[in-house]
């Protein structure tokens, strides 16, 4: 069935679009685009996209789908319903499911899962080390052919600093993107939060910025030694930023990502024991949060990714101390990301450029494009739309978003995966 | 006048008023426990349970008699030997028990916020009994009462709180309090112990014991918590003691009569030297009083007003 999507505002960053075109889809593929009223195509579904945005499909490369193992929080069906809900056309799946995604027959579930029940691409990231303990590296070779386009532990570090070089050496081989999540967890033991006034005031055990900083820093050394491509997860402090600069200045293969909740809160949002604005790494200080906006309009940070990570209500009610980290994002991401273009942060290419092609080139697979022969994931977005995040409307089986109530300009309206609207 | 809140969480957003309010209702309350029969029927018909999460003799007792003599029928539970144990929730525990219509919960928690938690969720009165690393206001405000009783005002004295003021929830309610009445605070400790950010409080920070005990009219010693600590605070109990130890000397530093005071337990020769701890009546004074605050606390949370008691 063809389609043809209407009078809408194109913007295309990496082709340079930003006009009014329509766009003819036919075969789950882009055909063709023209200027508005140009192309002729009757049989053609149409969808009208007068007032919106036609933006390639997001892409969020930082995604916990929970399954297998964890179903109560999440499952591949209900998280890729609150993707496309959200705005995204793919998502990349972190492996600390249970079992852990280190082997063949966890990712070809995860792929089998998604075949029959998945509202949106799924692209399965693999274990760097077996269980993600940090001992052996997992048999990455074996995770590339069963369909990963990444590896990472995440959710831990790769503490053995000799273990992990070797994984960015093995990795090369089956040009796997070595994604790390960096911090050093004898400096957070047991810490809660970011560690600071607030943490003192609440009589909460800190986690230090440096726990972060010092695995930002052991990690470019890394990529530098072993010649590799090192991506940097969930940035979330001043000095991560100067770090990844500097690596970048000097032509280190290292990019990085950021997530909504490190430009949009700081530690203050734990005030009252907020279960809600727990996660690993903490909210920081309002010089981070400065630190991360001047990183993402510089360049430094290439990428905006939610670290969606749905935990069961029951879970996050209680004692602060024993809720587990992560907060929900795939339905607030793009909201929050345009308040970036009200701020004069970046500009409106930009912030779809984070969220589009600069994953897809990070990735290295073939997405986050609107030219002919590009696969037809397509996101219309109405940015003037008003709204107030509900979290018991979302999709997603969990609820734990610190911005219940907020309210946010722009939405996603119609998410495209493969030409099916 | 009464308190502006239905619970005692903490002794930060206090007022002076509020505090001298908690004093002033615990001197009347003092002369019961001196008494034969000591019993007054104020609380007579009320029901308080103490809900422990941790190991307490003295805050647990204290609140106990505090009960007792107002009259109030007082249960308490150890949570070792509760259905927490099988996995019951905070807020299921609390729940069942206000189930059974309690009219003031005591909760001590490992973690800070619990008792915050559970306020706005019971209809109950909760009281804080020591969350966490957060606070213990009880215990500020009968260190305060203290304080007040021996040298007759708290305004303008200087109090020097000594030892791991990052782990401890009774520096934190003293600071808040001693600061609300106007007292000047100096902590002291190792930088491995002192928390992030602390002079924002308001207190003067001091790695150097004899600097902050120097003509200090209080020296309030705080245990050595070795359960609380993670590895390399400090390297050993022989130099902590050497450094940050109260010993006759250091405190002859301090004010001529300077108050020696210590929440309890103390590690004898480790923060304080034997020989100080039973030179100074004070530190048990403060367990006295500690009943006669806890039984104001209560009685003014249950609606009790000054005039009444």
């Amino acid at each position: 069935m063809n389609v043809i999507i209407k009078n809408g505002h194109v913007i295309d960053p990496s082709n340079k679009v930003d006009e009014k075109l329509d766009i003819l889809i036919a075969g789950g593929k882009i055909v063709k685009l023209g200027k508005a009223g140009s192309i002729s195509s009757p049989d053609a579904q149409a969808v009208d996209a007068a007032g919106k945005l036609v933006v390639p499909g997001l892409i969020d490369m930082h995604v916990h789908l929970r399954e297998p193992g964890f179903e109560y929080k999440e499952t591949i069906a209900t998280g890729t319903a609150a993707a496309k809900a959200g705005g995204f056309t793919s998502v990349c799946c972190m492996p600390n499911t249970n079992p852990v995604n280190d082997n063949r027959s966890v990712t070809e579930f995860i792929l089998s899962q998604a075949a029959k029940e998945a509202s949106a691409r799924v692209f399965p990231i693999g274990a760097i080390t077996k269980g993600s303990k940090g001992e052996e590296l997992s048999e990455m070779g074996e995770l590339r052919a069963a369909g990963c386009v990444a590896v990472s532990d995440d959710g831990r570090p790769v503490m053995n600093a000799a273990i992990m070089r070797r994984a960015m050496e093995y990795a090369q081989v089956f040009d796997l993107l070595v994604i790390s999540h960096c911090e050093d967890s004898s400096l957070s033991a047991k810490g809660v939060m970011n560690e600071g006034f607030v943490s003192t005031e609440l009589g909460l055990r800190g986690i230090p910025r440096s726990a972060e900083d010092v695995m930002t820093a052991r990690d470019i050394s890394l990529a530098e030694l072993t010649r590799s491509r090192v991506h940097i997860a969930h940035v979330s402090t001043a000095g991560s930023v100067d770090l990844l600069r500097a690596a970048k200045a000097r032509g280190v293969k290292v990019t990085a990502e950021t997530c909504p909740h490190y430009f949009a809160l700081t530690d203050e949002a734990v005030r009252g024991y907020n279960t809600m604005a727990k996660m690993n790494p903490p909210l920081r200080t309002a010089d981070d949060v400065a630190a991360i906006k001047a990183g993402l309009k510089d360049g430094t940070i290439d990428v905006i990714a939610t670290d969606h990570a749905p935990h069961g209500m029951d879970e996050k009610s209680g004692e602060f101390d024993y809720a587990p980290f992560g907060i929900v994002g795939l339905e607030t991401a793009l909201g929050l990301s345009l308040q970036l273009v009200n701020e004069k942060v970046l500009t409106l290419g930009e912030v779809i450029s984070k969220l589009s092609f600069n994953p897809a080139s990070v990735l290295k697979i073939e997405k986050g494009t609107l030219q002919p022969g590009a696969d037809a994931d397509i996101t219309i977005i109405d940015r003037d739309l008003e709204w107030t995040v509900d979290a018991s409307l979302f999709k997603s089986r969990s609820k734990n978003t610190p911005f219940n109530g907020w309210k946010l300009m722009g939405r996603a309206v119609r998410t495209i995966v493969g030409g099916r609207v | 006048m009464s308190l502006s809140s239905k619970d005692l969480l903490g002794i930060k957003g206090m007022t002076a008023e509020e505090i001298n309010l908690i004093l002033d209702t615990a001197a009347t309350f003092k002369d019961v426990s001196e008494r034969d029969i000591k019993k007054v029927p104020t609380l007579r018909g009320k029901t308080v349970i103490n809900l422990f999460y941790e190991a307490s003799t003295r805050t647990r007792t204290s609140f106990e008699l505090a009960g007792k003599r107002l009259s109030a029928d007082v249960i308490n539970i150890s949570t070792s030997t509760s259905s927490v144990v099988k996995g019951e929730t905070l807020l299921d525990t609390a729940r069942n028990i206000e189930a059974m219509k309690c009219n003031i919960i005591i909760i001590r928690h490992p973690c800070s916020g619990a008792p915050e938690f559970l306020s706005t969720r019971l209809q109950s009165a909760v009281i804080n009994a020591g969350d966490g690393f957060h606070e213990h206001p009880t215990q500020a405000l009968l260190d305060m009462f203290t304080m007040r009783e021996k040298l007759g005002k708290l305004a303008g004295i200087t109090v020097a709180i000594v030892g791991d003021i990052a782990h401890s929830r009774v520096a934190r309610s003293n600071i808040y309090g001693l600061l609300a009445m106007g007292a000047n605070v100096r902590v002291c400790g190792p930088p491995t112990m002192i928390p992030q950010g602390i002079e924002q409080m308001g207190v003067e920070v001091h790695y150097n014991m004899d600097r902050a005990v120097e003509g200090a009219d209080v020296v309030m010693m705080l245990r050595l918590q070795v359960e609380r600590q993670t590895a390399g605070l400090f390297p050993g109990v022989r130099e902590y003691s050497r450094f940050y130890g109260l010993n006759r000397a250091r405190l002859a530093g301090a004010a001529k009569n300077a108050l020696v005071m210590h929440p309890g337990p103390m590690n004898r020769g480790v923060e304080i030297a034997s020989d100080v701890a039973d030179g100074t009546p004070v530190i048990l004074d403060q367990v006295t009083n500690g009943v006669a605050v806890r039984m104001a606390v209560m009685f003014l949370l249950s609606g009790g007003t000054k005039a009444e008691a």
